[in-house]
């Protein structure tokens, strides 16, 4: 029914309309804008973060799990004391003995010390007690020298594995192996330099002096009551699930926790902490679109108005077109056009704005949003939101627009 | 179907009604009005203010529907269509110039003389050149690329007239259209109006000026709603200066002299 040359003059009318009202058009459309931009803004740095979270999630490893004393919740703490709860290094060895899922465990214990290597000292150093299976478990294995083995806890040898960041702060030789240095104390001879990751959670301790000894020697070294937490690593992430399940079945015959009465532990698979991310992404994402939601109506709302005052000030030209030949859906499609013209032009200038926050996101130090970026479907949403925006509110003025009597409109002042 | 609308009368209006309603008062604006014109006449259309010039203009150029009675052009009953079917009949049977040119202010001569042609349904390719010929038709072939603030008032006539002849109008109807002019240019633009009847356009102008009424053959009178004379223009001219019982006698003449004929 509309032949070709109606919709490009619709579209170009559209846009010299626009052009013609810069500055009224750029002010109708800020509420768009202003709404796609802090959008797609969110909406990046949400993306960047995800990725960031991901990637550190992916470098521990999906098959990955952690085991924590936990006091069940309403529970009163008469009646589960800490000391009752504590993980004993004797769980630690059934998980190790009797979990069929599990590739490698080990318990972790940290303790401050004071370290003295020659002249230099540094009071309360974290030193962390570990088992050999550690360095599967964190994927992290030795540059120099040799890593943890069973002798080294079952005989409690006196020796320790230190980081490139340790060797640094205590002005120790570039290969400081078979180098001696006192731990609080006792002399520990330096068996190995581990490497050191960059990805730590939400980089934290990225970059400070790491000393790890056995676990058998840190256990002399704690308090009586100590608090340990157990790291391990289950064959696959596939039967992650079932691992979960085994670990806790061992931990609840080991402490007589009867069915029915609540766990005085937690555990936890490195997967299920990623659902969890997502799921709270998830949910950040719909708030901001519940904000472009409000936004886009408010901005809507600007369209619908400056549409009415278009039509009236055009009803002359409106009038003529009728005359010449315009049927009224004519005249409604072109001012609906008009007003989708203008929402996806404001669109496009808060996606433009958008990408360049996230930009500057990108930039900021220490927020570790490098990644923030627009994603593909968020700048594709955008726009058919904004379209979705000049059909809804361009609608009631088109329809005015369209209903006009031709001469009516031809006598209008 | 050609021959028959052939022999038929390009406007046959009989008994013409509208009624409008202003709050709560009633205005008659047509009351039983027949009118008949050939193919190919020029027709001038007058009346004072209330006489319902307009309103009869508004019918015949398919704006609006009567209240009563029946309007057949080219043979079409388009008095009961509804609105998107006048406008058909509007960008095909009709072409309007108006007394304030209603030219689009930001677009080009050529393109406002294109504007029927975005809404006719066919035929839209080769455009430019329909347009140019149109243009040249008027005299205005050196003026496409200007706008119409960069033209005078008889030349954004000459566009007007170029966009209502641009799709080969079976009506080329003129509300007043040397109202906004002054003389010498309306001897112009009334001049343009002969050559294109003599090409064979039907034209009808509305006006009040009988100078202008006296370049068309024939002078419509309408009064109160009904037709008071149809005279052809030199009986018109003549009888204008008898007084008004006698024009009104005339008229009657006139229309006993087509009856016995």
């Amino acid at each position: 029914m509309l032949n070709p040359l109606f919709w490009l003059q619709a579209i170009s009318l559209a846009f010299s309309q626009i052009w013609a009202n810069k500055s009224r058009a750029f002010l109708t459309a800020l509420g768009i804008i202003v709404g796609v931009a802090s959008t797609t803004s969110v909406i990046a740095a949400l993306t960047g973060l995800k990725a960031r979270v991901l990637t550190e999630f992916e470098s521990v490893g999906a098959s990955k799990f952690f085991v924590f004393p936990n006091r069940p919740e309403n529970a009163p703490r008469n009646m589960y004391p800490w000391e009752k709860i504590l993980l004993k290094t004797a769980e630690a060895r059934a998980i190790h003995d009797e979990c069929t899922l599990v590739k490698a465990v080990t318990p972790i214990t940290e303790v401050g010390l004071t370290v003295q290597a020659g002249e230099k000292t540094i009071e309360g150093l974290t030193v962390s007690g570990i088992w050999p299976d550690w360095h599967q478990v964190e994927n992290r294995f030795v540059q120099e020298g040799r890593p943890f083995t069973q002798i080294d806890v079952d005989s409690e040898r006196q020796v320790c594995l230190i980081n490139a960041d340790g060797i640094k702060e205590l002005n120790l030789p570039a290969n400081p192996v078979g180098e001696a240095i006192l731990l609080g104390g006792r002399r520990f001879m330096i068996v190995g330099i581990v490497e050191t990751v960059q990805a730590r959670f939400f980089g934290m301790n990225t970059s400070s002096a790491e000393i790890f000894i056995p676990f058998s020697v840190a256990e002399k070294m704690q308090e009586r009551n100590f608090f340990m937490r157990i790291e391990g690593l289950f064959k696959s992430p596939e039967t992650a699930m079932e691992g979960e399940d085994e670990v806790r079945f061992v931990l609840r015959r080991m402490r007589g926790i009867g069915p029915g009465e609540p766990q005085t532990f937690q555990v936890a698979a490195i997967d299920k902490f990623i659902t969890q991310f997502k799921a709270l992404a998830a949910g950040i994402t719909a708030i901001a679109g519940g904000i472009v939601g409000i936004s886009l109506l408010v901005g809507g709302i600007g369209i619908m108005n400056i549409m009415l005052v278009s039509v009236s000030e055009r009803t002359r030209e409106i009038g003529l077109r009728k005359a010449v030949g315009a049927t009224p859906m004519a005249i409604l499609l072109q001012f609906l056009l008009e007003a989708v013209t203008l929402c996806l032009v404001g669109g496009f200038l808060g996606i433009a704005f958008g990408r360049l926050a996230a930009y500057g996101l990108t930039k900021i130090p220490g927020a570790q949003l490098d990644q923030a970026d627009i994603p593909f479907w968020a700048v594709l949403l955008s726009f058919a939101f904004s379209a979705a925006t000049g059909i809804v509110f361009g609608m009631f003025p088109a329809i005015k627009a369209s209903r006009l009597d031709p001469i009516e409109a031809l006598r209008h002042e | 179907m050609a021959d028959a609308s052939d022999n038929r009368p390009l406007i046959q209006a009989v008994g013409l009604t509208k009624i409008y309603r202003v709050g709560v008062e009633t205005i008659h604006a047509l009351r039983g009005l027949d009118l008949t014109i050939e193919r190919n006449e020029m027709v001038a259309i007058m009346g004072s203010s209330g006489s319902g010039k307009s309103t009869l203009m508004n019918m015949l150029g398919c704006l609006d529907r009567p209240t009563g009675g029946t309007y057949l052009l080219n043979g079409r009953d388009v008095s009961r269509m509804n609105a998107k079917e006048l406008a058909q009949v509007r960008n095909e049977e009709i072409g309007f110039v108006f007394q304030s040119f209603e030219l689009l202010p930001r677009q080009t001569a050529l393109e406002n003389v294109e504007l029927p042609l975005i809404y006719a349904s066919g035929g839209w390719r080769g455009r430019r050149q329909r347009a140019l010929a149109a243009l040249e038709r008027v005299g205005l072939a050196k003026r496409v690329d200007h706008r119409p603030n960069q033209l005078s008032g008889g030349q954004r006539q000459r566009v007007a007239i170029a966009r209502a002849i641009l799709n080969k109008p079976s009506i080329l109807l003129a509300d007043e259209p040397t109202g906004n002019l002054d003389s010498a240019t309306t001897t112009e633009i009334l001049a343009l109006f002969r050559q294109l009847h003599a090409e064979g356009q039907t034209v009808i102008i509305v006006t009040h000026e009988d100078e202008v009424a006296a370049h068309c053959q024939r002078v419509v009178r309408l009064r109160d709603g009904r037709v008071l004379s149809d005279l052809p223009t030199a009986k018109d001219i003549a009888g204008r200066h008898l007084p008004m019982i006698e024009a009104a006698a005339a008229a009657a003449a006139t229309t006993a002299g087509k009856a016995g004929a």
